[in-house]
């Protein structure tokens, strides 16, 4: 088990990258600490799978270091690093029983057979695949081989960190409730370091404790879900988490807020300030459909809005309104009536984020 | 890294063994038959292009070099025509005696041509072949086919049949959906049996000098007339070696790109 | 794949049944023919049955060759199989170098037969060729010509150079074929380099081995042109293998009738250890 350090780490696939658009990777910091359940999400192409690969060591960065517990390893073989990763197909030895491929690994690094054997027993019965033990590899079905393949990372309880590459894209969606569990409660038993890689949010709020979004070849934002729900760092994390996702508007800045259209929208005092200490043209006003206020009647400071749309989705409905020629969608409550075409809504300041250059304006001073 | 290193070391040295008897071929062809008896020297040190000369020069030779391309080409084209249909049937359909005709096929791949030389010499006798460019390639076509069928029909068998389904409800016509859109498919499958069959023609010499006497005769078999009552003429025997080896890097050249992916023969 | 059943994919295959009936049915015919009666001339033979056959058997010529044919297609397998793994293992996985390496590979393949016996013939002379020269430099009594021990050395030689290459290039495109994240997943749990080659690379080439084992047992069985142009079956017989008896005896000494029962049981034997070859490589697999 170890505390993953990465300093100032790029990666380009390209020799001669000419710009930030040639990196899967620019240049970033992060620290994975130990014993820790953690996600990492993003959308494909993001560079989740380049960091992993170079945690684990299967790729050498072009630039920056990483550090397992404070000391450089850029230059040790995954074998030499200790860790452990599963890939997101599944990744079998198919001449091998299911029994000597949970054995592989274990073998390899000379385990006495009586602790092999035990060690095996237990990861079988924890995964449900005692049945097959005996079986050849080859002939299981996909499920089955995936779990024999992340079976080969979780056998190795003395390893410093376990990391996990979309490990569930080929299960089908039972199993992979039942097997997300199951790999919460072996962090919770071996207290091992886990990293999960994920395009899915709810697959990554349900695994970790902490997320880190990654988006560019960047982490945008780390923290809980809760965190990355309520105060996202980035618009990406606004758009990216949250079903739907935030409501994003272009504002310029007026005195006193912001503006867009005819509607200007009052911001706090240290959003106005930082509107104001910033040359940036680029301005966003960020909320959560879930925050929005919609009612019926008007009042103060609220916004006249078209209903384009109401989408009833069991136990909430989704609004698509329309404010001036911006298109915003509001979540609310099954039983809240929306009578007519014609809706108010409101942007609770507290609720309400303001981005510059698409990173938000954080609200105490820091 | 000193595993790639030892590797490089590795793959040089075998290269190495492979290159140096042509080398030597090479060497001799350009040296003077008194240089070879001589003494031996690494290199030509009166460099002469007088074997060369002598085979460019006498019709009896160089007829050598066109008769064998002649068969050969003839060969690989009557190989291909026959065994695509073939190896697309064996790989989509099931049909009465299906398993034995391919057994049967592959069989005739383990036939030593020694076998069949006497009956074959006959045989083209009998229906005036004797000596054509047409026998020999016939006579290669008993071990280059079965071997193109059996090569092709792992290839065809790569390609999933929804592309014929695709083609047929297109309103494609089986010879037209055959040529157009499933012969560009597996063109790395043709061109690497098109590969073994040039190469497994141009290299026999016990049919081909069997079955022709002097209209047809392969340059294999007018290598030997350098053995004279003087003894050997090295010298043109190496330049006629050397000019042996040129159609094949040809071939080679043409289908390096395939290679690396095409020889496992689509059965991997 | 599941294939639909049609009795009209023969006319497909009619012309490949048709162009192998001819060439092979045919002359298979005579042979048979052949193989069982006693021929003086033309309208002048007699039915003798199974006694060319039973006289084929019993020849020590034909015991002596076909012994020296199963030993050097043992040594053939043995030696090439194993280096041609090995130079698959060494080449470079892309780019140029590995386009050079399969060109200059490649080409002992594509060498006339003949040619490639006069190759080493040049090559192993104590006179005029570098490798019999150089080894008389290092002081070795080498002569390839005269000594039983340096003929065959001589002849294995040249079959590990011209087909070694086939073996090797098969077992590359084989291994290129192995996804990257075997490679990947062997280094996250720790696999040695023999553990990699054991578990993945080997068990990987296992369809690309059966290929080669057959191509290699089948053509070395039949090896006729190039140990004729190299030895002329010597000194004495000791290099003769089998097809250079068959030819002598059909083409040489006319004995049609006696070459004919021994080209069918040649056949028979290619077919048989082919056979048993394939199936014991593909039972090794089914098992466990």
């Amino acid at each position: 088990m170890a505390e993953i350090q990465l300093n100032s780490l790029a990666h380009s696939y390209s020799k001669t990258p000419s710009g930030p658009e040639d990196y899967a990777i620019r240049q970033m910091s992060h620290v994975w600490h130990k014993g820790g359940a953690y996600a990492l999400l993003g959308p494909s192409g993001c560079g989740k799978s380049t960091m992993l690969n170079i945690i684990s060591g299967l790729l050498a960065p072009s630039e920056g270091e990483v550090l397992f517990d404070n000391v450089k390893v850029n230059e040790l073989s995954p074998k030499d690093r200790n860790i452990a990763q599963v890939f997101q197909f599944p990744v079998i030895y198919d001449s091998m029983t299911v029994y000597d491929n949970l054995a592989f690994p274990l073998r390899n690094a000379g385990m006495p057979k009586a602790k092999i054997q035990a060690k095996v027993d237990e990861i079988a019965a924890i995964l449900e695949l005692g049945e097959v033990l005996h079986n050849k590899a080859k002939n299981l079905t996909a499920d089955e081989k995936q779990k024999v393949s992340m079976g080969r990372g979780l056998v190795r309880d003395d390893v410093s960190a376990i990391l996990f590459d979309e490990p569930l894209t080929v299960i089908d969606p039972q199993l992979k409730w039942k097997l997300r569990r199951k790999l919460k409660q072996i962090h919770e038993q071996f207290n091992i370091t886990m990293v999960y890689v994920t395009h899915d949010q709810l697959e990554a709020s349900t695994f970790a404790d902490k997320i880190a979004v990654m988006y560019e070849g960047q982490i945008v934002q780390f923290g809980t879900p809760r965190e990355l729900f309520e105060r996202p760092n980035h618009t990406f994390v606004g758009y990216f988490i949250g079903s739907p996702g935030m409501n994003l508007i272009d504002v310029e800045r007026v005195s006193g807020g912001v503006r867009f259209d005819d509607f200007t929208v009052a911001l706090s005092q240290v959003q106005q300030r930082a509107t104001e200490h910033s040359p940036s043209q680029n301005l966003k006003i960020g909320i959560r459909p879930e925050f929005l206020h919609v009612s019926n009647q008007p009042s103060d400071d609220t916004f006249k809005c078209k209903v384009k749309d109401v989408e009833d989705l069991g136990t909430y409905k989704i609004v698509s309104l329309q404010l001036g020629s911006q298109a915003i969608l509001a979540r609310v409550d099954e039983d809240h009536e929306i009578a007519g075409d014609t809706v108010y809504v409101g942007f609770p300041p507290q609720w309400l984020k303001l981005y510059i250059d698409e990173f938000l304006v954080e609200e105490q001073d820091a | 890294m000193t595993m790639s290193k030892r590797k490089g070391f590795g793959i040089t040295v075998y290269i190495l063994f492979v290159l140096a008897p042509i080398y030597w071929l090479l060497n001799m062809s350009f040296k003077t038959n008194q240089e070879i008896l001589s003494s031996l020297t690494l290199w030509p040190e009166t460099f002469t292009l007088a074997n060369y000369a002598t085979i460019f020069t006498d019709p009896s030779w160089y007829s050598g070099y066109i008769n064998s391309m002649i068969y050969v080409s003839i060969n690989v084209v009557i190989t291909l025509v026959v065994a695509l249909p073939a190896a697309y049937a064996f790989s989509r359909y099931k049909f009465v005696g299906d398993k034995h005709l391919f057994f049967w096929l592959l069989s005739n791949r383990m036939a030593p041509p020694a076998v069949f030389l006497l009956p074959f010499f006959q045989l083209y006798s009998s229906i005036g072949l004797f000596d054509t460019h047409i026998a020999v390639a016939l006579a290669h076509c008993l071990f280059n086919v079965p071997l193109a069928v059996w090569i092709l029909e792992g290839f065809i068998s790569g390609v999933p049949r929804e592309y014929d389904e695709m083609a047929y409800i297109d309103g494609y016509s089986f010879p037209k959906f055959f040529i157009k859109i499933f012969i560009p498919m597996i063109r790395s499958g043709i061109g690497v049996t098109a590969f073994f069959a040039f190469m497994f023609s141009w290299v026999e010499l016990l049919l081909a000098r069997t079955l022709t006497s002097v209209d047809a005769q392969p340059i294999g078999a007018i290598m030997t007339r350098t053995v004279g009552a003087s003894g050997i003429d090295w010298g043109v025997l190496s330049a006629a070696g050397v000019l042996t080896i040129i159609p094949g890097l040809l071939v080679i050249w043409f289908v390096r790109n395939h290679v690396a992916t095409g020889f496992a023969l689509g059965r991997v | 794949m599941n294939k639909v059943t049609n009795n009209k994919a023969w006319w497909l295959v009619l012309p490949v049944f048709i162009l192998v009936a001819f060439s092979a049915l045919i002359p298979l015919m005579t042979v048979v023919n052949y193989s069982v009666q006693d021929i003086f001339g033309p309208n002048n033979a007699y039915f003798v049955g199974t006694d060319w056959f039973r006289e084929v058997l019993r020849d020590d010529r034909l015991q002596d060759s076909l012994i020296r044919q199963f030993v050097f297609s043992g040594a053939v397998l043995l030696i090439q199989i194993p280096l041609g793994i090995g130079v698959a293992l060494m080449m470079p996985t892309s780019g140029k170098k590995a386009s050079l390496c399969l060109i200059l590979l490649a080409i002992p393949l594509l060498i006339p037969w003949n040619v490639v016996g006069t190759i080493w013939q040049i090559f192993g002379r104590g006179d005029i060729g570098l490798f019999g020269w150089g080894l008389n430099e290092l002081g070795m009594d080498y002569n390839y010509t005269a000594s039983t021990a340096d003929a065959w050395a001589t002849v294995l030689l040249m079959d590990v150079w011209h087909w070694t290459p086939l073996v090797a290039l098969l077992c590359y495109s084989g291994l290129r074929a192995i996804p990257e994240a075997f490679y990947q997943a062997a280094e996250i749990d720790r696999a040695s380099k023999w553990a990699v080659f054991r578990y993945i690379q080997l068990p990987r080439l296992k369809s690309v081995l059966v290929i080669a084992v057959l191509l290699r047992f089948m053509d070395s069985f039949m090896i006729y042109t190039e140990p004729f142009v190299l030895t002329g079956g010597g000194p004495g017989s000791s290099t003769t293998f089998l097809s250079q008896t068959l030819t002598t005896m059909a083409i040489g000494q006319f004995d049609i009738g006696r070459a004919a029962a021994f080209s069918l049981i040649y056949f028979l034997i290619v077919l048989l250890v082919s056979w048993l070859f394939f199936t014991a490589i593909t039972h090794l697999d089914k098992q466990k």
